[in-house]
């Protein structure tokens, strides 16, 4: 009797380990074409060193849509993974319309598109057929052309905004000429007071034109990612120490804390500079009048980046005008702004200088309550690029 | 994509989430197509994207077949139940974002009629932060990733002050000079498309976090939508 249960125990536990095996094994079934390309298909590891070499980002696809091979620069576009299907990671219908066409028999099939965010991209691909080992593939072949389209808009966007921004000063300037020549020929101290207002404006000029050629020239570079490695605090004293006349004429202190467990962050230092010169330019400005100006160097939450905040007690920014200010020639106060010798690319800068270097720009403000601009950069990593 | 042929339940699987993703990248286009229709007043671009919506509904289609195809002959459970039920629901959004999209392309036909006007620049850059929203999102369901979703869920209300200060400025605009009223129109209703749009996302986001987590996410999203009682005082305005 007792022989029996022991028999029936020993079935039922053997009946039991083959239902878990079973289930395990339908779990962990892979489709075909990923058991394919876990085990690599003669001549596939050939074709990835190849791909590897090519500059551009170049992926070819089984007949199932799957990744099959991939180099480097095609994951960092695409995110595309070996033995995953292509359309889930990179989802540009014409793309994919064009891998489509080849993989139903065309000769090739090109597609252009654009890749809008984070920092727009613009893609020119080819898409061809490949046969490898008896098997049928489609090489798809992304050549960025960012810089390209870049050149050339950049031409355009400058006439079009220099020359409404730049025509306010001129306009001024040719009425002071026309007067100094005409009317005020003979008074000496009209026209002593008209040069020094015509100077004014040229230097407002300058300014402007400055400001548009460093703004054209970051986002020139705007989806290469720095690798250097920078130092925030050290960028934070020196541009304090070059503020200090400034400072010194408004009566005011900026006091710089640099908080334990601060990083050094992944960035071009004089870029990173002239952000900070921006925040302390806008902070003395706009918000000296309230007193002091603090500096703040301090790990983010996550610690994924080191930041940057500099915080002023003036009047405030209203909340409806936070959102935009980073736009072109977006001012709150457009008279205030011209006053005190503001272009109106200040934060633009700084908007395009961050989203090179994959940063963020944080605005907390409140009206009578002064204001706070926080930059985050990416902690520096060895290698990193 | 969907044409072949996928014996196995996980093919099955993947092939319903690389639809979802697909009909993402559709709707993606579509929205960016749109904006620029409107920004370089290409009405050529806006036509192609609104015939280009019907290819949402036709993925719509495939990916309803596939759920009910796995939901009767597979009956999933645990993850690959809520894998099934998400891709509907998120097929749901994508195609309601589509429709948003095109009616944008729509009204782009209007207004390049019109006179050029300096007022859409704000409307294109809602669009790109409702762009990089969906994107964050999709990315976040092709990676399964629950913190993305989050951060997208959170960051809504970057468009709905956006929406805020456009809503504000074009109220101005229309008080200052009546002529500008119809124009105006049109492009709030595009402000209020985006808004919505980007809405859908944060839909989308919970939809993600589910799938991910097997739960909802508890605590309400903060809401910076305030237009409902935004209103511009007269003598501000003249």
């Amino acid at each position: 009797m007792t022989l029996w249960l022991a028999l029936v125990l020993i079935a039922l536990v053997a009946l039991a380990a083959g239902a878990a095996g079973y289930a395990l094994s339908r779990r962990r079934a892979s489709p075909p074409a990923a058991a394919a390309a876990q085990a690599p298909q003669a001549g596939l590891a050939e074709i990835t060193a190849v791909l590897q070499a090519l500059p551009h980002a170049t992926v070819l696809l089984d007949e199932t849509g799957r990744v099959a091979a991939k180099n480097a620069a095609a994951a960092e576009l695409t995110g595309a993974a070996v033995g995953k299907p292509f359309a889930a990671s990179f989802r540009v219908p014409d793309l994919l319309a064009a891998i489509e066409h080849v993989r139903d028999g065309a000769e090739s099939a090109e597609a252009a598109f654009t890749l809008p965010v984070p920092v727009e991209r613009s893609i020119e691909a080819r898409v061809a057929p490949v046969e490898v080992g008896g098997r049928r593939y489609q090489l798809a072949f992304l050549h960025d052309i960012t810089a390209m389209v870049r050149v050339e808009r950049m031409r355009a966007d400058f006439v079009a905004n220099a020359s409404h921004e730049l025509r306010t000063p001129l306009t001024s300037l040719s009425g002071f000429i026309e007067t100094i020549l005409g009317p005020a020929r003979d008074d000496p101290d009209a026209t002593g007071r008209f040069l020094e207002i015509m100077q004014a404006q040229a230097q407002r000029m300058r300014r402007l034109i400055d400001d548009l050629l460093s703004l054209s020239r970051i986002e020139l570079n705007e989806h290469v990612r720095p690798a250097a490695k920078a130092d925030l605090a050290g960028i934070a004293r020196d541009v304090v120490d070059a503020a200090q006349p400034a400072l010194n004429r408004a009566g005011i202190k900026a006091v710089i804390d640099v908080a334990e467990g601060a990083r050094p962050v992944t960035g071009a230092r004089d870029e990173l500079l002239q952000i900070a010169q921006n925040l302390i330019d806008n902070a003395v400005k706009y918000g000296g009048e309230g007193g002091d100006i603090e500096v703040n160097i301090f790990p983010s939450a996550d610690g994924a980046a080191t930041a940057l905040s500099v915080s002023d007690k003036g009047p405030g920014i209203a909340r409806e005008h936070i959102p935009r200010l980073t736009e072109r020639f977006y001012r709150v106060d457009d008279a205030m702004s011209r006053e005190r010798g503001g272009t109106g690319l200040g934060l633009a800068i700084v908007k395009h200088i961050l989203n090179r270097h994959r940063g963020r720009l944080e605005i907390e403000s409140e009206p009578g309550r002064g204001s706070k601009f926080t930059v985050f950069i990416p902690v520096w990593q060895p290698g990193a690029a | 994509m969907s044409e072949h042929t996928v014996k196995s339940y996980e093919g099955e699987l993947e092939a319903i989430s690389t639809s979802v993703a697909q009909m993402g990248g559709v709707a993606e286009a579509l929205l960016q197509g749109a904006i620029d229709a409107l920004q370089r007043r290409d009405s050529a671009l806006a036509d192609r994207m609104i015939e280009s919506d019907r290819r949402i509904d036709e993925l719509e289609r495939v990916i309803e077949g596939q759920a009910v195809k796995i939901l009767a002959l597979r009956q999933p459970v645990g993850v690959d139940l809520r894998l099934t039920v998400t891709a509907l629901r998120i097929s749901n959004e994508i195609e309601r974002i589509g429709d948003l999209a095109k009616n944008i392309a729509k009204r782009a036909l209007v207004l390049n009629r019109e006179n050029p006007v300096r007022l859409t620049q704000g409307l294109v850059r809602m669009g790109r932060e409702c762009l990089s929203q969906i994107k964050a999102v999709l990315d976040a369901y092709a990676a399964r990733d629950a913190e993305s979703a989050m951060a997208v869920w959170r960051r809504d209300e970057e468009i709905d002050e956006l929406y805020n200060s456009i809503f504000r400025e074009l109220l101005t605009y229309m008080m200052e000079d009546p002529r500008t009223i119809s124009l105006a129109t049109h492009l709030l209703f595009v402000a209020k498309n985006l808004e919505r749009a980007g809405d859908h996302a944060t839909n989308i986001a919970e939809q993600v976090y589910y799938l991910a987590k097997g739960a909802y996410i508890g605590e309400d999203r903060p809401k910076g939508d305030a237009t409902a009682s935004a209103s511009v005082p007269y003598e501000q305005a003249s």
